[in-house]
């Protein structure tokens, strides 16, 4: 058995998940799913809605129970991972509570992990400082425009220095410009942060921009049909430039495509 | 990568607070105005309509403008001036003024119940959606007892109460049919507020292991707090209704609802005192509408404009 320092972010060893098992509206979201996630390395999940990537998301968080099989992070059990605070979450939608300011926002799960108060501060300043929002401690969420929302969640997702990061397509609501820029700094943070990510993504450049390795999966009942390696070593708005950007978003949609026709609605170029 | 600038935070923040100011002010102007125009309504009528009441459309409709039926503005105002009884030096409006606050007191006590109960009801709910299942419709038929039936009831059940030291009080039973009528509202609007966090924020609270009391604390308790305020001012109308019907059906005396019921039976030789008492009942009506707003005020300053479900 090795210790948790070596073991991989994550392993998902043939789990499954079936909705409303043994009655009628039965859904197989996920057929048995084996997939391993090295420690500081980033992963995107693609394919076309209904594929179950956000569901196999779920089950590394232990937000649901696989049917079948079972999910490793960081070594131990995801149930017990989740208890210990292994991982923080990130989702579509900000979800920033308005009632409180950006910087408690940030500060709530410091709260619930029993931080006293003068270490909670301290520590929103500085997650505030990494997403360069420093100004804006006080003021509430409806404040913001949408990236800058986003940024106070990851912020918020990484204040307790969780050393796996979940990100259920966190850019997909915000407008192109916006888009690309998030993925610039998200690179940075990472960065400075060495954190592994599981990043859930509808875009074929977001996931290649951003990933060590691209997981494409196909619907009906979800599967992953490809992994792709992604070799364009240090990101950067050139990268994206790059005939190896464009050749590895081809591998993509390729395998995307390899799908048939009809799986592959809902998967944008953008 | 310069933070891009708020959208216009600060400037929209003070033209909402002007905004707020010119509508408080505008509702105080359209308050008296209506109040003007209620009584200048009531005299025109008393000039022109006919002194035995009239017929319309061939049923007898229209009520009798004549002085005993409709006592001139002027005349119920200056009743409060009035001795009580002959002799006393206790005035109509020292009368009216310590029932309005006595039945203002016992609804205060019965929205306070009403509202504990009603909110931790739909906190039991919203945790065991088996007991929202069970509960629920039992609730919405706990409304429709008359509270005529339950006043005698309550009464009867509290004057055999002794617990230590304590003895039931006349006014507790008026205070509990107040709660019995504040408490739904409340229930229903807290189930629905505690409800309201989309799943998102549940899920966020799940990853971080957060146990259901935290995020009753943290998440959906704040999330309710724009629907509890429309259930709040619902309640405390109830508790106000609730207070004066209570007071009327248990013969309880000291409060504002008596005061109408005894005013009433000198109507005949003073039309225009009992209107003294449905005056008193009216401020005490609306003093309870100012508590809740300024309640409301209170709680939201530190919440979107315009958030209030």
């Amino acid at each position: 058995m090795s210790t948790a320092n070596d073991s991989p972010a994550v392993e998902v060893l043939g789990a499954a998940m079936t909705f409303n098992r043994g009655r009628a509206n039965e859904v197989v979201a996920l057929d048995p799913i084996e997939l391993t996630v090295n420690a500081g390395e980033l992963v995107a999940l693609i394919g076309p809605s209904g594929c179950g990537k956000s569901t196999l998301l779920r089950l590394i968080a232990n937000l649901i129970e696989p049917t079948a099989g079972n999910v490793r992070v960081n070594g131990k059990p995801a149930s017990q991972a989740r208890l210990d605070g292994d991982y923080g979450m990130a989702f579509q939608q900000a979800g920033l509570f308005e009632w409180r300011t950006v910087s408690r926002n940030i500060e709530l799960p410091l709260e619930l992990k029993g931080w006293d108060r003068t270490r909670r501060r301290e520590r929103a300043r500085e997650m505030l400082d990494l997403v360069q929002l420093a100004e804006f401690a006080d003021h509430r969420p409806w404040e913001l425009s949408g990236g800058m929302q986003q940024r106070v969640a990851i912020a918020r997702a990484l204040s307790f220095a969780p050393k796996l990061l979940l990100m259920d397509e966190p850019f997909g609501a915000l407008d192109e410009m916006t888009r690309e820029h998030m993925q610039g700094e998200l690179g940075q943070i990472r960065a400075k942060t060495a954190s592994s990510i599981v990043f859930v993504t509808h875009s074929i450049p977001e996931a290649v921009f951003l990933a060590n390795r691209v997981v494409v999966m196909s619907a009906r009942p979800g599967r992953i049909a490809a992994i792709i390696d992604i070799t364009l070593g240090e990101r950067d708005e050139l990268t994206r430039e790059d005939p190896k950007f464009f050749t590895h978003v081809t591998q993509v949609r390729e395998a995307l495509r390899g799908l048939p026709a009809s799986h592959g609605a809902g998967v944008d170029d953008r | 990568m310069s933070p891009r600038a708020p959208d216009v935070g600060n400037l929209s923040d003070t033209r909402a607070r002007d905004n707020r100011m010119r509508d408080a002010a505008r509702r105080t102007l359209m308050f008296v105005a209506a109040l003007a125009l209620a009584a200048a309504a009531w005299e025109i009528y008393k000039t022109v309509g006919p002194d035995n009441g009239g017929d319309l459309l061939g049923m007898h409709v229209l009520p009798k403008a004549e002085n005993r039926a409709m006592p001139h503005i002027w005349e119920m105002l200056s009743r409060f001036r009035h001795a009580e009884v002959r002799g006393s030096h206790r005035t109509i409006f020292d009368s009216v003024a310590s029932g309005a606050w006595y039945s203002f007191r016992i609804a205060l006590a019965g929205l306070a119940l009403g509202t504990a109960i009603g909110f931790g009801l739909a906190v039991f709910m919203a945790r065991f959606r088996i007991v929202e299942r069970g509960l629920l419709p039992w609730l919405v038929v706990s409304q429709t007892v008359p509270l005529i039936a339950l006043a005698p009831l309550v009464e009867s059940w509290g004057g055999r109460l002794r617990i230590g030291a304590f003895t039931w009080q006349p006014w507790m039973s008026a205070a509990i049919i107040a709660a019995f009528l504040a408490f739904f509202p409340m229930a229903v609007g807290a189930l629905r507020g505690l409800s309201s966090p989309p799943a998102a924020s549940v899920e966020l609270m799940a990853s971080y292991a957060a146990p259901w009391r935290s995020s009753l604390w943290k998440l959906r308790i704040p999330a309710a707090v724009p629907f509890l305020l429309p259930a709040f001012r619902l309640a405390a109308n109830a508790a106000v209704v609730g207070t004066v019907v209570a007071e009327i059906s248990t013969g309880l005396r000291g409060g504002i609802g008596r005061l109408v019921l005894e005013y009433m039976r000198e109507a005949t030789g003073d039309p225009a005192k009992v209107y003294t008492a449905v005056l008193g009942a009216s401020v005490m009506g609306l003093a309870m509408a100012a508590l809740v707003a300024s309640t409301e005020k209170l709680v939201m300053r530190n919440r979107r404009a315009g958030a209030v479900a």
